[in-house]
């Protein structure tokens, strides 16, 4: 590895995103969801208020729409990460960028993680920046703030990064739009199995609950996303939730009882490092 | 000397087709080298088999005296690709400094490096422009650019004046030329025979991924002629120990007179003789077998032997 041309890389990606409006564009979208959320959970606090709710409840009903709001971002996040990485180097191949570059003393490998470590810098940074001011303003708002919110960052920025990272080793293969259609749908599915999961936990139906965890740890996003929700909740709703015993509550992908075990965050990260070694190997064998 | 580009038996088949039969190519340092061949000859899967951007099936090869793909040779060498197309994002400026950095060069005299082969590309005003604004022509310029920065000891140009108009074309060859003068060699990938005619020191025609001829354009086109168009030519003149045998052997082909070989500084006096022998001469025709001649020779006449796919 070459350091210096691994950030040249990583650089330019950067700037490709900066020139290309694109980190612009996603910017301005953010802002203007932050304003408006930041204006719904103000009325429903003034509204609740008005009627005479208790402010437990009112910061109960906040935490949830909280929680509810960061899943449509992760969402939003996930999709941004999976259509910037996937054309990263499918479409510089595509249009014969990378061979002028690659004719230099560049290694592949060098290329594909300075690409890496753009898109991280970019998509971790707009999670990072985006749902920080989320949470800085439903807290102006409404008071509440979540026990943990730095926990539900990283874990934000970290489901991101693990959707991109699958984007680009897709495409150091595949052409731009199989590579992000192939992460999007891999993406759904780890959601769908994380709550399919919880239903089979519920209900004890042992056989399900174990294909689903194979799932969940091929693809673990949905785990990283119960590390934001856990991130959020406050700790009176666990409270809660323990006291009613309600085990069908654990099938509710808005709640986790638990933060990500330590061995799941590792895991999740050496599945990003090995994942991006195996695009790192595809594009080093790729004729070009 | 250690050759520019050394390879042997260089192979190529991608699933059932052979894109290289088995290449031999010699390039000495320093000289202009013309790769010609018709379209799907080979020419582009040697020049990236030659880079490492694709891996050969069987042979092997030298750059600059390291093994073919090797990253330090990589360095030493400009490259432009036929499907020349640079970050449209950036401006030009901006992709040569790319460039630079990707090639090694010492960061003090990126500045000046630059700015020449902005110039000697014919881009130094257009320098601050995207080059998503850029005709196919000026990002064709562009490439050459950056395919001549530092100095490289060997350049590779994959059909460099596709998107050139005349005057462009002819920048080109200046561009070439003053390449070689500083000590470059240069691959130039072609079909355009003209040009490689005007430029190239030694050549090689590639057909159906095979050497099909090579060596200095002088010998692959053979010895010069000339052939007279002659009325009232005396009889005996063409005897072969005529008054015109000194200039070389004699023939009449035609209803003209040839002269095959002939040292062409010796044509005027040639003429002279011939009308001082009391004939009439009607047309003069220096001729010698055009690059097009024998490259259509060479490519109809293996037609019909394409190896087995």
């Amino acid at each position: 590895m070459t350091p210096r041309l691994v950030l040249a890389i990583a650089g330019l990606t950067v700037r490709e995103f900066t020139r290309r409006r694109v980190l612009w564009v996603l910017l301005g979208l953010s802002l203007a969801s932050v304003a408006l959320v930041g204006w719904g959970v103000e009325r429903l606090v003034s509204i609740a208020r008005a009627e005479g709710a208790e402010e437990l409840q009112v910061r109960i009903g906040v935490s949830q729409v909280l929680i509810l709001i960061a899943f449509m971002f992760s969402f939003v996040l996930a999709m941004s990460a999976a259509f910037l990485a996937a054309p990263a180097i499918a479409s510089d191949v595509e249009t014969g960028t990378v061979h002028a570059m690659l004719a230099r003393p560049l290694r592949r490998s060098d290329l594909v993680l300075g690409r890496w470590l753009g898109l991280s810098a970019v998509v971790a940074g707009y999670a990072v920046l985006s749902g920080a001011l989320a949470i800085i303003v439903v807290r102006l708002v409404s008071g509440h703030a979540p026990p943990e919110p730095q926990v539900a960052v990283a874990f934000l920025a970290l489901q991101a990064i693990a959707v991109l990272t699958l984007a680009l080793a897709l495409g150091s293969r595949l052409p731009s739009m199989a590579a992000g259609a192939i992460t999007v749908v891999l993406f759904g599915l780890g959601w769908f199995a994380g709550v399919l999961g919880s239903v089979a936990i519920a209900f004890d139906a042992a056989p399900l609950a174990a294909a689903t965890d194979i799932v969940r740890v091929l693809i673990p996003t949905d785990g990283l996303w119960r590390g934001v929700v856990y991130g959020l909740e406050p700790p009176v709703v666990l409270l809660l939730m323990e006291a009613s015993n309600v085990q069908a509550l654990q099938a509710n992908p808005f709640f986790a009882s638990a933060p990500p075990p330590a061995a799941f965050v590792a895991w999740s990260v050496a599945w990003v490092v090995l994942v991006l070694g195996a695009g790192i190997a595809a594009f080093g064998r790729r004729e070009l | 000397m250690t050759p520019a580009i050394e390879t042997h038996a260089l192979r190529k088949v991608y699933g059932r087709t052979v894109a290289l039969d088995a290449l031999d190519l010699h390039v000495e340092p320093g000289e202009v080298f013309g790769f010609l061949g018709p379209n799907g000859a080979g020419k582009t899967t040697a020049v990236k088999l030659l880079l490492g951007l694709t891996r050969p099936t069987a042979g092997e090869g030298t750059v600059l005296g390291r093994p073919i793909g090797d990253r330090t040779a990589r360095g030493r060498i400009g490259y432009l690709p036929e499907l020349f197309r640079y970050q449209a994002w950036l401006t030009a400026h901006e992709v040569l400094r790319l460039h630079a950095a990707l090639a090694g060069l010492a960061p003090a005299a990126r500045a000046a490096e630059i700015e020449r082969v902005l110039t000697l590309a014919g881009l130094a005003d257009r320098a601050d422009e995207r080059t998503g604004g850029f005709s196919k022509g000026m990002q064709q310029r562009l490439g050459l650019a950056a395919a001549l920065l530092g100095d490289p000891a060997l350049v590779i140009l994959d059909e460099p004046t596709s998107a050139l108009d005349p005057v462009g074309r002819g920048d080109v060859r200046a561009i070439i030329r003053e390449a070689r003068e500083r000590g470059s060699a240069v691959l130039l990938n072609s079909h355009l025979l003209g040009e490689v005619e005007r430029l190239c020191d030694r050549v090689a025609i590639v057909h159906h991924g095979r050497v099909v001829a090579s060596g200095a354009l002088g010998d692959l086109l053979g010895e010069p002629t000339v052939r007279l168009r002659v009325t009232d030519l005396p009889g005996g003149a063409t005897a072969q120990d005529g008054p015109l045998a000194a200039f070389g052997p004699v023939a009449l082909e035609d209803g003209w007179l040839a002269i095959r070989p002939i040292d062409p500084d010796r044509i005027p006096d040639l003429v002279a003789t011939v009308v001082g022998l009391g004939a009439r001469v009607h047309a003069v025709d220096p001729a010698r077998r055009s690059l097009e001649d024998l490259f259509l020779d060479l490519v109809r006449g293996s037609a019909d032997e394409r190896p087995a796919r």
